[in-house]
């Protein structure tokens, strides 16, 4: 079972390549912003699988939890801050 | 039970795969954000279900579930405000050319 979770991580990471393309090949900026949701939502599922590789599933998902709202604070921030600005 | 946590992690693998895949593929950033806030929803809520399933009984099952709640919470409020941003800021949804 410990190789299939090796398998879903590996899987996850290759998945954030694909967002990361677009956070640097991004017309406009709101597509970089875009990724990135994209990347942080990988990035909290990635944390609970590595909790379950690991054995140490109670920690994990509390760090995964504090990601998850310093996430959710920031984009909202950004959005709001180009909204006000308009394009660059 | 373990049969069943896998079929749902690989659904959701499935599904998080069609993400990456549009996100590449589709042409403007309005397009964009259905692969990133519907699709990805849809994975990540199959693939923590299987995982909750895995784990069983236990105050874990709890907190995936309250990470669940707080993804399902975040991830359309985000597409919204940053698509709210883009049509105020005055860029035009794609339309396809009619030669």
């Amino acid at each position: 079972m410990t190789t299939f979770f090796l398998f879903v991580l590996l899987v996850l990471a290759g998945l954030i390549g694909a967002y990361l393309y677009r956070v640097l090949q991004g017309p406009t900026i709101f597509d970089r912003v875009l990724g990135l949701n994209g990347i942080s939502t990988k990035a909290i599922i990635l944390l609970v699988v590595i909790g379950i590789v690991y054995d140490r599933v109670e920690m994990f998902v509390d760090i995964s939890t504090g990601y998850a709202l310093l996430n959710l604070v920031g984009a909202l921030a950004v959005a709001k801050y180009l909204e006000q600005k308009g394009l660059p | 039970m373990e049969i069943l946590s896998i079929i749902f992690i690989l659904t959701g693998l499935f599904f998080l795969i069609v993400a990456a895949i549009g996100i590449i593929r589709l042409p403007d950033v309005f397009t964009r954000s259905h692969a990133v806030s519907l699709t990805d929803s849809l994975g990540a809520f199959l693939l923590l279900v299987g995982i909750a399933m895995y784990e069983g009984l236990s105050m874990n099952l709890l907190k995936i579930l309250a990470v669940l709640a707080l993804l399902y919470l975040q991830n359309p409020v985000i597409a919204h405000a940053t698509l709210r941003a883009a049509i105020r800021a005055g860029l035009k949804p794609w339309k396809e050319e009619t030669s």
